[in-house]
């Protein structure tokens, strides 16, 4: 008998508190992080059912979804009623006695940025949050995913959740990365071949060799995207890399406690012969810098390549798809991404806000100016990350380009939803986030996603520009 | 919790794949701290040509016909993307008790269950069938059994459907799912306990 489990199998199994029925188990959950968006709709829920916090100890708080990013934000935000948001999160998470990294806390950031940073989010670890991108912590080995407000409500009351367990995928990338290729570039390649929808219902570890020699800012992209395409979550099995990441974190166990922990995270990664639901495997070799041109993340081609047909669909519904995903963004096919003018640049985000990712775009802009026209912005993805890049001369470099350096939020990945700060009707916007839905950052806006470098490199050019242009 | 148990009613088409939640309920209309009043926000940017609310008389739940539907049907992946919450309620406060669909997003799905919203996932080729016999029909009436797991189409055809034991049970008796939770507090109490001298760096920071 095979009794071989896989990373995802091993964290399971450690947090079932009971089986409630075949495949459905009620989960203790580690880590209950909320924002101030779904975390306060939670709390004034669990206020007037006059319930209790169970695990106060096992719950936080940050600001990101609503606040604006403009220098010298206040509670009040550019979007109407964003304001409630805050005070009521504030104010609840006070009464209740939750940490909450508020507007001008030194670690206050988007919650996906600043978990793994301050180690909050351990490997081996059950995290929950209010928000798709929870599975961005997989990138440290935490077995974690978004919730909505009533399940954030449940682990607040139950510190558990009642969850169908996910069947195992595991997705190998073979070969070597090329050069100039980012995380970005491997994940948005992935969803491309695979689609939009490849990893319904099933959790997906990343593995192999490529995988492997990834820093851990470079595995939570890849984990952060895995909602991208309906995985339930994206892991990254824990080792060296992980643990050297971690030793130093504000929340990290230290001493004894440490060392136990790490022999207890030695043990989680997949066995040899675990078996997997579904296996995909890509040769890095093919993988270029990638770019989006339609409306879905699996809308992704190479920068160096054309704007694909829809003729050449493989049936009927996909054709439909990228057709009117096509109507929307505006473009012909056999258009060269190349030739693609753009008329905004962001960098940021729970996908590239990074320090690694600032450094990288910091490269290319370094005495260098963003075209003509082009609004360029950026937010960094903590407050921690924004301080240390001013340390470093990486805002310099970044406003000497022509770039607005922003305090750090959610806002313009989700214009309107946060911030209300967003780019304009009709407006085609080169980003680093996880999203190219219609509207998803302003009405009527185009976005187009890719690596930090790629964005970086393009906002000089005003058009989309293979970043290898600009050195590796 | 509203219970569903069978319900009878008009069924809207709206076969398209990938329909994320930031397209069921837009990011700038979700500005309220309460759980109710967003079904006019229903596919905000789809339902309205303009921020007056003035209806494209395109979008299938703005025609006469099926601005009382009470079931939507839509390609895979129907609520991929956020975790928006307000999806669901949008939906439910619009009046939708059911969505058909070759599959949803996991978070989506999840939250349909908390909010006695049923997502029904049927095979591709009959969410197709489906549709297309509802668009064929004049009353467009789907019947969807939950005790049956059972969806009847406009002409009668019938399809099963599966769903959890406990999200079913949850459903037909409109239970709290924090109420039905706090039924194991002792299980979850056992848990910590044992899990405590494991795991102490994750109750000790």
């Amino acid at each position: 008998m095979n009794n071989s489990l896989t990373l995802v199998d091993k964290i399971w199994y450690d947090h079932v508190i009971m089986n409630l029925d075949k495949d459905i188990d009620l989960m203790f959950i580690d880590r209950n992080f909320q924002h101030e968006m779904s975390g306060s709709v939670s709390l004034k829920c669990i206020q007037n059912a006059k319930r209790k916090i169970r695990n106060i100890n096992l719950s936080f708080g940050t600001l990101d979804h609503v606040l604006d990013t403009r220098q010298g934000r206040t509670d009040a935000t550019m979007i109407p009623g964003g304001t409630e948001f805050i005070r009521e999160f504030r104010a609840l998470t006070k009464s209740y006695g939750i940490p909450l990294f508020d507007i001008d806390d030194p670690d206050q950031g988007i919650v996906h940025v600043i978990a793994p940073d301050l180690g909050i989010a351990l490997p081996g670890c059950t995290f929950a949050c209010g928000d798709s991108h929870t599975c961005t912590v997989g990138g440290i080995g935490a077995l974690a995913w978004g919730i909505g407000a009533t399940d954030a409500e449940h682990v607040f009351a139950t510190q558990s959740l009642v969850q169908v367990k996910p069947k195992n995928m595991r997705v190998t990338f073979k070969g070597t990365r090329g050069k100039g290729v980012s995380a970005k570039d491997l994940i948005l390649y992935l969803i491309s071949k695979a689609g939009a929808d490849a990893g319904i219902d099933h959790a997906v570890e990343y593995a192999g060799p490529v995988i492997e020699s990834l820093t851990i800012d470079e595995r939570l992209t890849m984990c952060n995207m895995a909602i991208e395409f309906s995985a339930r979550t994206g892991i990254v099995a824990p080792d060296d890399v992980t643990f050297n990441y971690l030793h130093d974190k504000p929340y990290a166990p230290k001493g004894k406690v440490w060392d136990d922990a790490v022999a207890y995270w030695r043990t989680l990664p997949s066995d040899p012969e675990a078996k997997f639901d579904k296996e995909l495997y890509y040769d890095c070799v093919n993988v270029r810098p990638q770019v989006t041109w339609g409306t879905s993340p699996t809308h992704s081609v190479a920068v160096d390549d054309v704007v694909p047909d829809p003729i050449k669909a493989p049936d009927s519904a996909i054709r439909l798809t990228m057709q009117r995903a096509l109507d929307y963004i505006g473009l012909t096919p056999g258009t060269r991404m190349e030739d693609i003018k753009i008329d905004a640049a962001f960098i940021g985000s729970c996908t590239n806000g990074r320090l690694s990712d600032l450094r990288e775009a910091a490269r290319i802009l370094k005495g260098r100016k963003v075209a003509p026209g082009i609004k360029a912005i950026c937010s960094p993805g903590s407050t921690k990350t924004k301080r240390i890049a001013e340390s470093e001369g990486i805002s310099k470099i970044f406003q000497e380009a022509g770039f607005e350096w922003r305090e750090p939020g959610c806002s313009f990945c989700m214009s309107g939803g946060a911030g209300g700060e967003g780019f304009e009707y009709g407006q085609r916007v080169l980003s680093t986030t996880n999203r190219n839905f219609e509207d998803r950052q302003g009405r009527g806006v185009r976005s187009h996603l890719a690596s930090p470098a790629t964005v970086a490199a393009s906002a000089i050019l005003g058009h989309i520009t293979d970043p290898r242009k600009f050195g590796e | 919790m509203e219970k569903f148990t069978v319900i009878n009613g008009i069924s809207a088409p709206l076969m398209r794949r990938n329909i994320d939640t930031d397209a069921i309920i837009p990011g700038n209309k979700l500005l309220k701290v309460s759980k109710t009043g967003f079904g006019d926000s229903l596919f905000g940017n789809w339902r309205y040509i303009d921020t007056n609310l003035t209806e494209n008389p395109d979008f299938v739940l703005n025609m006469p016909v099926y601005r009382k539907a009470i079931i939507l049907i839509a390609g895979t992946n129907f609520g991929c993307g956020s975790s928006r919450e307000n999806a669901a309620w949008a939906l439910k406060d619009f009046g939708i008790r059911c969505v058909i669909a070759p599959s949803f997003g996991p978070i989506f799905y999840n939250n349909c269950i908390k909010n006695g919203l049923l997502p029904v996932v049927l095979l591709e080729n009959q969410v197709e069938e489906l549709a297309e016999h509802v668009t064929q029909s004049n009353k467009k009436l789907v019947t969807v059994d939950l005790q049956k797991c059972e969806v009847t189409s406009p002409t009668g055809l019938k399809y099963q459907f599966t769903v959890s034991q406990v999200y079913r049970d949850m459903l037909l008796e409109g239970m709290d799912p924090i109420d039905a939770t706090f039924n194991f507090e002792h299980e979850i109490t056992a848990f910590e306990q044992n899990d405590k001298p494991k795991r102490p760096w994750i109750y000790q920071y």
